[in-house]
């Protein structure tokens, strides 16, 4: 897998554990099912416990990781299922502040989109990677520089500029 | 009319060029074909039949004279002479090349149009009604509304990759002319009953396609600044929750029916609720800002009717015909909005060649304020011309092949393009529409039987919105042999309702003389002064059903049943 964030690509700092049994193995941060979370959490300082959920995860279900985990890998069945997308919104606006990782195999054109819904990186399968290096997703995030909409991403929308460009 | 800042100017720009460098990374192989089809899609490129289809976005169906000339121009140079107007204020173009598609959208953004969201899973082209800023029972102009919503909705980062498309529609005035019902989100502009202050009746949950519905009302009455906080809020319930399991049930119509409209509502409020509005909502400053490029244009006082108008009717039947049935009452004394119908007796439904559309252009910017605007019934208005002006302006359309004086009569016929161009289709939909307008060609035939919406479909899809026309034609497919079914009752203004089947589908030859019959129950039953809808709903289905079972077992019919296949 690959893993980029809106600067390039980045090294995996966790070790994803399908299996309870695997939880001890080494000191490396763990990246689990929301399923394991509770076994994890017993095991292993919250800090150091990420989870992997799924896109129709209700928030409900997070919330009580929300404070101490690390980071949340939400899981992209396909490209074309924005569940995800919404997932993240819903999750920062509950307070979640960690690490948000989008994880399957979404394609270049929508690394602007994950970026401004609140994501900060996206785990890609190999095969993707292979076919879409990092310096695609570089080029396409900064295609079109500007949105429409308030409340997404990090600098201002085009109403908030054409307001601040009036009272200027 | 609005017009492109420099932030809108750029944005497009923008767009094209993702959309070049997709059309790239698509030949160079980094995007599969799976993966590059949404994308084209988003940008109003489809694979037809027989070769690419680029649909173009008129929003909120207003256009000015230069756009109208680049279109003609790129029907000239990139098509065969010609482009079609669609039920839901866009234009096809039905011969484009791959290659030259950027080259095409460059041009479009030249004259500040585009083809964003004009397909594809995400918030499509908004549209509204064709006389809005000119109808007399309008709350207020629906326009810069619908230009809000485009640009909200343009490239939303949260709303790209929907369950499917999404389609919202807006008007301001009290007489539906925008179908509002039968779109995924329905907005109507009012005045709240008691403080009087400006809001929108909101209505989720319409649409067509396979499983027909009327959509139901969610919010009574939302405060107008808080559009679009209340969209996000209901755009993010139908992302999340939407079903994605069966394409045929993901529209929010399924899950508006599924759950329930009082636990739809309930889970829009709640989402609503936890929603920051102010950080989310238009900037008042900017609503105006908006709302200023639609002001009134600069129209001379006149009195209410004019002499030389009255004068030249008297002394030109053809004239008094087209302004009688074409013309539109203007809320500017002095003025009128003229229908331009794109129906000619055995043209194709909605299409337009090169040379009208630069005569068009040319009417347009002498007689109407440089405004045009397209319908959801595939014809175009003249929105403001003076009365005194009139009798020229028919002229120069006669001259341009464009003074039909059929709008809203029974040749005025909406059809989809069907097996002609269409991949989907399943019988042709444009030769059953001439068909039916060569049988009613006769003006005082049709003048007679008054206004009449008869709307065609080539398949269960619904293009041709067949659900919600008086009478209904539906294309399908029996044993290799194309069959149609005939519906009666469909209304898609305020009195929404969806039209039911008379009996079993008929062969396309048939299908004129079944409307004959459906035509002759109504002239018989008809109480003074009922157009052909109110008696349906008077009288009811069954005189309908018996006249039109009477056709098919008359000699004319025979032929329909022998080639039934026995079951
Ligand atoms: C030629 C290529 C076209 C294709 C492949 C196509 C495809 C479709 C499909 C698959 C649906 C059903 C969607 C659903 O129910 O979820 C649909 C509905 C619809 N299309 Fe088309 N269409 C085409 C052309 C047109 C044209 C030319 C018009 C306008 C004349 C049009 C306007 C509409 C409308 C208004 C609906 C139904 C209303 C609704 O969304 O509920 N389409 N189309
Ligand atoms: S109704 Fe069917 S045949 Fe007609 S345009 Fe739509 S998909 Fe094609």
């Amino acid at each position: 897998m690959t893993l980029i964030t809106r600067t390039g690509e980045k090294p995996e700092d966790y070790r994803r554990v399908d299996a309870v049994e695997d939880l001890r193995l080494d000191e490396r941060a763990v990246l689990v099912p929301l399923a394991f979370a509770s076994a994890a959490l017993a095991a292993r300082p919250a800090a150091s416990v990420a989870l992997s959920v799924p896109n129709d995860t209700p928030v409900e279900a997070l919330q009580p990781y929300l404070a101490a985990a690390p980071l949340i890998a939400v899981e992209f069945p396909s490209f074309s299922d924005g569940r995800g997308l919404s997932l993240a919104k819903r999750l920062r606006r509950a307070g979640f502040a960690g690490t948000l990782r989008a994880s399957g195999p979404l394609i270049a054109d929508q690394f602007a989109e994950a970026l401004a819904c609140g994501f900060d990186e996206v785990e890609l399968p190999e095969t993707m990677a292979n076919r879409q290096p990092v310096q695609q997703w570089m080029e396409a995030k900064d295609i079109v520089t500007s949105h429409y909409q308030s409340g997404y991403g990090e600098d201002r929308s085009i109403l908030q500029k054409r307001l601040a460009a009036r009272k200027g | 009319m609005y017009r492109y800042d420099e932030f809108d100017e750029r944005f497009v720009r923008e767009r094209v060029a993702q959309f070049r460098h997709q059309v790239e990374r698509r030949l160079d192989g980094s995007l599969s074909d799976d993966e590059f089809k949404p994308l084209r899609l988003k940008n109003g490129l489809y694979l037809q039949l027989h070769a690419y289809m680029l649909r173009v976005a008129i929003p909120y169906g207003t256009l000015n004279a230069r756009q109208l000339r680049q279109l003609a121009h790129i029907a000239t140079r990139f098509d065969k002479g010609y482009a079609h107007f669609t039920t839901r204020q866009n234009l096809q173009y039905n011969w484009p090349k791959l290659k030259d598609v950027p080259e095409i959208l460059d041009l479009l953004a030249d004259v500040e149009m585009h083809c964003i969201q004009t397909s594809g899973n995400c918030i499509r082209n908004v549209t509204s009604d064709q006389f809005a800023g000119v109808a007399k029972d309008e709350v207020e102009d629906p326009r810069p509304t619908g230009e809000l919503i485009r640009q909200w909705s343009s490239l939303h980062p949260e709303f790209a990759w929907l369950p499917r498309k999404f389609k919202i529609a807006v008007t301001g005035a009290e007489h539906d002319r925008a179908a509002i019902k039968v779109h995924d989100i329905g907005l109507r502009v009012l005045r709240h009953a008691e403080t009087g202050e400006v809001g929108y009746e909101v209505i989720v949950g319409g649409g067509l396609g396979r499983t027909p519905m009327i959509g139901k009302v969610i919010r009574d009455f939302l405060p107008k600044g808080e559009l679009l906080a209340y969209l996000e809020a209901v755009m993010r319930v139908y992302n999340a929750e939407g079903r994605r399991d069966n394409k045929y049930k993901a529209r929010v119509k399924i899950l508006v029916h599924e759950t329930g409209p009082e636990e739809f509502i309930r889970r829009v409020e709640a989402e609503y609720a936890q929603l920051n509005g102010p950080t989310i909502n238009a900037p008042e400053d900017e609503v105006e800002r908006i709302a200023a490029y639609f002001a009134p244009p600069p129209y001379e006082a006149l009195p209410e009717d004019s002499a030389i108008l009255d004068a030249a009717r008297r002394a030109d039947p053809a004239l008094d015909r087209f302004v009688e049935q074409n013309g539109f009452a203007h809320k500017q004394p002095g003025y009128v909005a003229l229908t331009v119908s794109l129906k000619p007796i055995g043209g194709v439904p909605g299409d337009m060649s090169d040379a009208q559309m630069l005569a068009f252009a040319d009417i347009a910017e002498r007689w109407s304020f440089d405004e045009l605007r397209v319908t959801h019934s595939q014809n175009l208005v003249l929105p403001h011309v003076r009365q005194d002006d009139v009798p020229a302006v028919f002229a120069a359309l006669q001259a341009a092949g464009l003074a039909t004086a059929n709008a809203g009569l029974v040749t005025d016929i909406i059809a989809c393009p069907g097996l002609d161009y269409c991949a989907l289709a399943t019988a042709r939909s444009i030769p059953i529409a001439q068909g039916i307008a060569r049988t009613f060609a006769d003006e005082a035939r049709q003048r007679e039987i008054g206004p009449l919406p008869i709307k065609i479909s080539g398949c269960i899809n619904a293009c041709g919105h067949h659900h919600v026309g008086a009478i209904g034609i539906l294309g399908l497919e029996k044993a290799g042999v194309e069959n149609y079914q005939i519906t009666v009752g469909g209304d898609a203004t305020e009195n929404a309702a969806l039209g039911e089947r008379l009996g079993p589908g008929i062969d396309a030859e048939d299908v004129p003389g079944a409307i004959e019959a459906i035509v002759d129950v109504y002239l018989k039953e008809r109480q003074s002064g009922e157009v052909f809808i109110e008696t349906v709903r008077r009288a009811g289905l069954e005189p309908f059903k018996a006249g039109f079972q009477a056709f098919i077992a008359s000699d004319e019919g025979a032929r329909t049943l022998a080639a039934e296949p026995a079951q």
